[in-house]
């Protein structure tokens, strides 16, 4: 089932008694989700994300904008008739009923020509529980259940009715650090299996990135940028989506475009060709650095991390606006941590310029010269 | 040395509580006992501290007393009636009360006002609602009147009206602790529960008898099982609404009665008292226990 929202934008009336302005949660959203797809919804917390949520699942309804599944508008219906399945950060399993009832509770609420026999609603809630592998504790209450089998409970009773949608707020946050992991996979592996469209949010990009077909960057109420978690990676909107992707996270520098060169403080780190010269922001990816002796960057060095994988070279600039510079790089270089400096090199595809005043993206060319030459 | 004394023998332990002990045993244990004692010696006098002897005849008079039959069969119909139908008027006022929102706090504060007030005077009251006079047949009568009924006497008149009086004024005595209670046991209920309840299509009946009624379960039942008690050990009611001479009125209490024992126009008899005392202790605690078996099965912590 498609998701389409239509300029969906939620007014929540101001409770400040000064300021009367509403507020905006979210502000004119329109998006296509594809039929079938896993999609993050993504950003930092007040952005708007859960509100979005709220507003496909129907516990609230949007302020204007319209919302579509597939040919139906379902704007103006309530959520149980929405054919949405949604499981709540904390779960929200019935703590007096066991699994098995917390399963079978959607479907008892089934009336008329929908109504199932008993047979019926347990081979349900069985197909449901296998499909996330809790089928041998049908008998148990949630509190004596681990995080990550509550969790499992809960999407098993949001799938019981096969919903068109399927919508998970915040689904791996209670979780601790390897469970997480394991459980972003098994979502991965039941919405593959069920092929039902579903949403996620997530203030995690991790989590989104890994395993969304498609993310949707938002920043207090308005959408940054959709797509592809790797073409937003790879080519991020603005500073912001560049700043609230990838761990470590982006560095970014203080810099400036004079005679086609790019400026980081002082070191002209690349030369480009037909840009404006303009005062920018400079954000380098921490695999974007490359050690090299006489390299254009200079940075005074703090120390290294060796983490087995590769190393992390963390150091300072002037220019920085991060406290430090965080470099990754191979197990192959070799750092002197005795000497003060360190200078880089940096990969042209990593580093991204914003405009100083809008925090846009300014695309950019690298001008061929060989070697460096100042 | 004699600090490690101190601490290896659990003697510190002791101390800290020697406080809590010594009042509990000088205000509580103790009396309990020397009443246990009381009920089993045979006209015991407080004054010359003697008696005859030692057996089971208080139990056997108090037992074959028709003023304390009648008191245990008031004491047993106040309670049947008073305590479901207090708990389930309390629980429906609290939901009504959860769901509205403007004038909230006004209505709060409306019911909770008899829990403030005091028992006598809410007695007199009801006396002026309910009492037939030589000049005015009371409030309730004009309304009975209106509907083509004639006037009853509540106060002096029928056993079953002045039961009902008495039943009716235990409610609203009662009520305001429970709807507090309940009011604050409904609102620490998770809105995440009504939210998937409401995702999931389910009926507002059954959301409350399926979820609501067993996420509040523990507090409805220690309303009940504090109800029980408090209704077992009523006797400022009825004295507000009828009087210090209960057994003429026949609406005495089994605690009124082990209080006409000690110190009534008939009394003086403290082992008579003792004995019927400890029959109630007997009652309430069988009950409880039958209660706490009951809420084992239905009550979800």
């Amino acid at each position: 089932m498609e998701v389409v929202l239509k300029n969906l934008t939620k007014k929540f009336p101001s409770r400040d008694r000064k300021n009367h302005e509403d507020v905006i949660a979210v502000n004119d959203f329109t998006f296509e989700i594809p039929d079938g797809k896993l999609i993050g919804l993504l950003g930092p917390s007040g952005c708007g994300k859960s509100t979005t949520l709220n507003l496909i699942s129907g516990l609230l309804k949007p302020t204007s904008g319209k919302i579509f599944f597939g040919e139906d508008d379902v704007t103006d219906l309530p959520p149980e008739n929405r054919g949405i399945g949604l499981v709540f950060q904390n779960y929200a399993l019935y703590p007096h009923l066991t699994v098995k009832q917390n399963i079978l509770f959607p479907l008892q609420n089934l009336k008329g020509k929908d109504k199932l026999s008993k047979q019926e609603m347990l081979e349900k809630a069985y197909t449901a529980a296998r499909l996330v592998q809790i089928d041998e504790l049908m008998d148990r209450k949630p509190g004596e259940l681990s995080g990550g089998q509550q969790q499992r409970v809960a999407i098993a009773r949001a799938l019981v009715k096969m919903p068109r949608v399927l919508l998970l707020d915040e689904p791996l946050s209670n979780l601790d650090a390897r469970l997480r992991l394991q459980t972003r996979e098994e979502i991965r592996r039941i919405q593959r299996e069920t092929r039902i469209t579903t949403i996620f949010v997530t203030h995690d990009q991790e989590e989104a990135m890994s395993i969304s077909d498609m993310i949707v960057v938002m920043k207090e109420g308005l959408v940054q940028q959709i797509g592809k978690p790797q073409d937003v990676y790879d080519n991020p909107i603005n500073l912001f989506v560049a700043k609230f992707l990838g761990t470590p996270p982006i560095n970014v520098f203080e810099g400036q475009v004079k005679n086609n060169k790019l400026y980081i403080g002082e070191d002209a780190v690349l030369d480009i060709k037909d840009t404006a010269d303009q005062q920018v922001y400079v954000g380098v990816r921490p695999e974007g650095f490359t050690l090299q002796e006489d390299g254009p960057l200079c940075c005074s060095l703090s120390g290294v991390e060796i983490m087995g994988r590769d190393i992390s070279v963390v150091s300072t600039n002037k220019a920085s606006l991060n406290p430090t510079v965080r470099a990754i790089i191979g197990t192959e270089y070799k750092v002197n941590t005795q000497q003060p400096q360190v200078r880089f090199t940096l990969k042209p595809s990593k580093v991204f310029v914003f405009s100083k005043e809008t925090e846009e993206r300014i695309p950019f060319e690298v001008r061929e010269v060989g070697r460096w030459e100042n | 040395m004699i600090k490690k004394k101190l601490r290896d023998s659990g003697l510190k332990g002791w101390l800290y509580l020697l406080p809590a002990i010594l009042f509990l045993g000088f205000f509580m244990i103790y009396p309990l006992i020397d009443v246990f004692v009381y009920s089993f010696e045979e006209a015991y006098n407080s004054a010359s501290q003697t008696y005859m002897g030692v057996g089971l005849y208080n139990y056997s008079y108090v037992l074959h007393d028709p003023y304390f039959l009648q008191a245990v069969k008031n004491t047993f119909i106040l309670v049947i009636i008073t305590v479901p139908l207090s708990t389930a008027i309390a629980l429906l006022i609290s939901v009504g009360l959860s769901s509205i929102r403007p004038l909230r706090n006004l209505f709060q504060t409306i019911y909770f006002l008899p829990y403030v007030t005091n028992t006598l005077a809410v007695g007199l009251v009801f006396m002026i609602l309910f009492k037939k006079t030589a000049y005015s047949d009371g409030l309730i009568n004009l309304f009975i009147n209106w509907f083509g009924g004639s006037s009853v006497d509540f106060i002096d008149g029928p056993y079953w009206a002045k039961m009902f009086v008495l039943c009716f004024y235990t409610i609203w005595v009662v009520l305001p602790f429970k709807i507090l209670i309940l009011t604050s046991a409904l609102s620490s209920v998770n809105q995440e529960y009504y939210k998937a309840a409401k995702v999931d299509g389910t009926s507002q009946l059954r959301t409350f008898m399926r979820i609501t009624l067993p996420m509040i379960s523990p507090m409805i039942f220690y309303l009940i099982i504090t109800g029980f008690i408090g209704a077992f050990k009523a006797y400022s009611d009825a004295v507000a609404l009828f009087g210090t001479n209960l057994n003429a009125a026949e609406m005495n209490t089994i605690v009124g009665y082990v209080y006409d024992m000690l110190y009534g126009d008939s009394g003086g008899y403290p082992s008579y008292a003792s004995a019927a005392a400890i029959i109630l202790f007997a009652i309430v605690l069988t009950i409880t226990c039958i209660n706490l078996l009951i809420s084992k099965k239905n009550v979800h912590y």
